[in-house]
């Protein structure tokens, strides 16, 4: 028995090691753009990132200088842009696909099997053979170069609904029908009382919203036409030319544009795996 | 008045799924026929004229075969790393006695944050050309001669997005399979024991067969999320990688789109890279026997 515990114990420290290198290995890229941030644009442009820019002591602030009070950088701008598209869209998508999956999940009406049906099979359809009519829609409504024309034609994901339906199918039905002979409404249910059960559930659809939301690279590239509407990753993206030496710019950008995400991934993060694991099951 | 209150009870579920109905309908069907109708269309500014097949038929390209090359191995390749790896992951992860556990998953979980913009200039300059540039410098120490990765050909270009999907989505699959391991009751691993299975026969036993369902839906939006892979490569190649190394199916519907304002022919494009998509899940889903009555 003795000899068995050593061995276990030998195993699982031999497996903490090898994840701690797989850790190193997966933090690296982002330790590598932090320190490069701190030296010369031109460098990067020249050799990329390299052991030197690394090691090298002779570090500071400028690139950083650059971006949020460079005369000629749009960086606050688009911040602000992509902040206001991540709070409204988040909050927007996860209140709506929240009150679909949950309609889906505790009432029985007629067409109920065939919207679940059409859910998953919206899953399938990849949302980029939609930009072609959309990008029509977006011109006839008036909405192109519009935060509303970024939001709007994905304001509702069929992931997100999935989601929010298998996470229901586990609430407890038997307190809808105690609210009920109280005399609570079905908004009532579902704002005094399932909403609070919810919550593990809005905070896995927030960080993954939340990421969709900022993230989104080819709807916006498409909807936004002047540089000062862009949101971060498309103007970002614009500093990457073969002919500009904006490499300075674009590189602290990068390391500004991953922090808010990692602090909205932290702020829900404690509900992150238990809401996953509670939906995602099921069927 | 009760009659009436019956009726608004009715309502009610149609009430919570009517964002669903709208943008279904807006933003889903709408487009979805616009674009089969539009892929019948020769549409310049101001003028569209209905032209049969003839976009379906000039897809007879070599550009556009070298898309769905491409994206078939980008799928294929993605879907070969990005399940196993994960379940072992997650399995492991998951044990009770494992120090740090959570930690870990923060941790492999840390990439999928990245958005593909910062995370594909991260790769241009890991992977830059010059000798001195990090994996270059790193390989000669292998002596290996050091590659223009980016410009190399198409094994290293498909190489780089490979190595960018796994280091990006490796972590959120770990989260989706831990997620469906913890639904598996401890009693069968333990009534496993009794029986004197070892770590590798529960794995194989327990383990494996109760994680299928999340098999399923990771192989699903693998299949979707392969297929319809663009911005890895826009930001890699700058939409112009040579010989079409970096060309997906998406980005052809861009090329042809928006780039050559073809909207008909690009309609054609992502009707055809719908049906592959839908063909290939149900194909999936047919194997893993989904649609059986007894497993519902």
């Amino acid at each position: 028995m003795i000899r068995y515990r050593s061995r276990q114990s030998l195993i699982s420290f031999f497996l903490l090691i090898l994840f701690s290198v797989f850790s190193v290995i997966t933090l690296f890229p982002i330790f590598a753009l932090i320190m490069s941030s701190f030296r010369p644009g031109t460098d990067l442009m020249r050799f990329g990132i390299t052991m030197e820019s690394l090691l090298n002591r002779d570090k500071n602030l400028d690139n950083y200088r650059e971006l949020f009070f460079g005369e000629r950088s749009l960086f606050n701008l688009w911040f602000r842009n992509s902040m206001i598209i991540l709070m409204l869209q988040t909050s927007v998508t996860v209140f709506l696909t929240s009150l679909v999956g949950y309609g889906l999940a505790v009432y029985t009406f007629k067409g109920r099997n065939v919207l679940i049906g059409l859910v998953l099979i919206l899953m399938m359809v990849p949302i980029q053979i939609l930009i072609l009519p959309l990008y029509k829609m977006m011109i006839t409504m008036k909405l192109m170069n519009t935060i509303l024309g970024v939001m709007l034609p994905f304001m509702l994901s069929p992931i997100a609904i999935f989601f929010f339906r298998q996470f229901c199918l586990g609430l407890p039905l038997e307190l809808m029908d105690a609210a009920r002979i109280d005399g609570l409404s079905e908004s009532g249910i579902y704002f005094r009382i399932m909403s609070h059960l919810m919550l593990p559930a809005y905070g896995a659809m927030a960080i993954l919203e939340g990421l969709r939301s900022w993230n989104n690279y080819l709807w916006p590239l498409i909807v936004l036409r002047t540089t000062k509407k862009f949101t971060i990753p498309i103007g970002l993206n614009t500093l990457l030319t073969p002919y500009g030496n904006n490499y300075n710019v674009l590189i602290s950008g990068a390391v500004i544009a991953t922090i808010p995400i990692i602090i909205l991934f932290l702020m829900f993060q404690r509900y992150f795996i238990s809401g996953l694991s509670s939906g995602s099951v099921k069927g | 008045m009760k009659i009436h209150s019956k009726t608004k009870r009715h309502l009610v579920p149609y009430m919570f799924v009517a964002p669903f109905l709208i943008s279904l309908i807006f933003f889903y069907l709408y487009p979805l026929i616009s674009t089969v109708i539009m892929s019948f269309q020769h549409i310049v500014p101001g003028e569209v004229e209905f032209i049969g097949f003839e976009n379906y038929a000039k897809l007879n390209d070599e550009h556009f075969f070298i898309a769905i090359k491409n994206s078939f191995v980008y799928t294929t390749l993605t879907i070969a790393v990005l399940i196993p790896i994960p379940v072992i992951f997650a399995a492991t992860l998951n044990g009770k006695k494992f120090i740090g556990s959570t930690i870990f998953r923060s941790v492999f979980f840390i990439p999928s944050l990245v958005s593909v913009v910062v995370a594909g200039t991260i790769v241009r300059l890991i992977f830059a050309s010059p000798d001195g540039a990090l994996i270059n410098s790193l390989i000669s120490y292998f002596n290996i001669t050091p590659q223009k990765w980016l410009m190399a050909g198409k094994f290293h270009a498909m190489f780089l997005l490979v190595i960018l999907a796994t280091w990006r989505w490796t972590g959120i699959n770990i989260i989706y399979f831990l997620s469906g391991l913890q639904t598996i009751p401890d009693e069968l691993y333990e009534a496993a024991s009794i029986d004197g299975a070892n770590t590798v026969q529960k794995f194989l036993v327990i383990t494996l067969p109760l994680l299928k369902p999340i098999v399923i839906f990771v192989t699903t939006i693998s299949i979707l999320g392969g297929f319809s892979m663009f911005e890895e490569s826009y930001i890699l190649w700058q939409g112009t990688s040579p010989s079409n190394i970096g060309l997906t199916m998406v980005g052809y519907v861009y090329r042809k789109g928006f780039q050559s304002g073809d909207l008909g022919m690009g309609s054609a494009v992502g009707l055809v890279l719908l049906v592959i998509i839908l063909v290939l899940s149900i194909i999936q889903l047919l194997f893993w026997g989904f649609f059986k009555r007894s497993e519902s």
